[in-house]
């Protein structure tokens, strides 16, 4: 198969099974573009989703752009993105023209509800699996453990704080403390 | 004139919606009230029919504005205008980060943020499944969801390591579709 037609139909695919945003979709990412197709590494994943989270635009839109870019240039970035907007434009402009009652489709919500199960399951094995394979030392294991905390506080009691903020901190906290202990171990020598 | 309304509007969506799906339902609303395009309550419903199909949140509302006020034309301009700016920013950024990666000191933050990023996923799931279950939440507790989140966890979890294969994110989602179709 022609690269453009192969990423324009994988995204396609992803595009159409990501219910509930994009943390889930990078389940079906790193199944197909990291382990199946080989088109990325498991660490540009990890790239690609923290500029995906603090870059404006849909996470998706963000991931299908990045790899279609790395393996055929603009035209592969331009396959892929069209490939994962498709799936949604075409259902959502077909909600729009004839089903008003969409949601009060009994088969519907209930095929939801478990799909919402499976998303939260989804999503909570992603952060295993990147936990299991990320750089683990003091720091990394403190960032990541502040960050969990206080994103489920976060959550839990609705506050108004955007992930992107808690992230930006973190690597800022990141980035001071790997400039100042580079200047205590000069100073050691 | 409509269809340039449509496309300044989601083009503002697609440039400042930061922090995905939920963080952008302010800004989108802040647009099409702005516009007159949808109520409240269309909001709402809007938000409720996007979650409930897939495809990023964004894209879906911008598709449903464009066409309920201007046809497939103005589903295609709105869907168009909201891609846009994430396309340019992330090829500009792909261009750009092949030698800023090899600095240590962008490095060190991206050490910072990934963790952050890992911290902030693992969350969310637990969070997710805790509303699900009705756990946490003024909803109630609902067994059967309950059941459910067991029985697909030991899936998830336990594929991997009694087959060695793994396991679909395609076929987890179907699962689960029919799975709620059965009990709920």
């Amino acid at each position: 198969m022609n690269l453009l037609t192969d990423l324009f139909l994988t995204f396609a695919k992803i595009g159409a099974f990501t219910f509930g945003g994009g943390y889930a979709m990078i389940s079906f990412i790193e199944d197909i573009c990291v382990k199946k197709k080989k088109w990325i590494t498991h660490e540009e994943m990890m790239n690609i989703t923290i500029i995906a989270e603090s870059t404006p635009g849909p996470v998706a839109v963000n991931c299908s752009t990045f790899v279609g870019y790395k393996q055929a240039g603009i035209k592969g970035a331009l396959s892929a993105t069209l490939g994962m907007v498709l799936p949604s434009f075409v259902i959502i402009f077909i909600i729009s023209l004839f089903l008003n009652n969409f949601l009060e489709n009994e088969i519907v919500a209930k095929a939801f509800k478990g799909i919402k199960i499976a998303v939260g399951i989804l999503i909570l094995s992603v952060g295993i699996n990147m936990i299991r394979k990320m750089k683990k030392n003091r720091l990394s294991l403190s960032i990541m453990s502040i960050s969990c905390i206080a994103m489920l506080i976060i959550n839990i009691f609705s506050v108004n704080f955007s992930s992107v903020v808690l992230m930006l901190m973190a690597g800022i906290a990141s980035l001071i403390i790997f400039s100042v202990s580079g200047k205590i171990k000069e100073e050691n020598k | 004139m409509i269809l340039l309304d449509l496309f300044l509007g989601f083009l503002k969506v697609g440039c400042f919606s930061f922090g995905g799906a939920y963080g952008a339902v302010p800004l989108i609303r802040e647009v099409v009230m702005k516009y007159g395009w949808m109520n409240d309550d269309e909001i709402a419903y809007m938000v409720a029919v996007s979650e409930s199909t897939p495809g990023p949140i964004m894209i879906n509302l911008a598709t449903f504005t464009g066409s309920s006020e201007a046809g497939i034309i103005g589903a295609l301009i709105a869907t168009f205008a909201v891609v846009l700016p994430s396309f340019i920013v992330i090829i500009l950024l792909t261009i750009a980060l092949k030698n800023l990666l090899k600095n240590k000191y962008t490095q060190a933050a991206m050490n910072g943020l990934t963790a952050s990023v890992i911290g902030i996923i693992s969350a969310t799931g637990i969070y997710m499944i805790l509303s699900n279950t009705g756990i946490n939440a003024s909803v109630g507790f609902d067994m059967k969801a309950l059941i459910l989140t067991v029985v697909l966890s030991a899936v998830m979890f336990g594929y991997k390591p009694l087959t060695k294969k793994n396991l679909s994110p395609f076929v987890f989602i179907i699962v689960s579709a029919v799975c709620g179709i059965l009990i709920f």
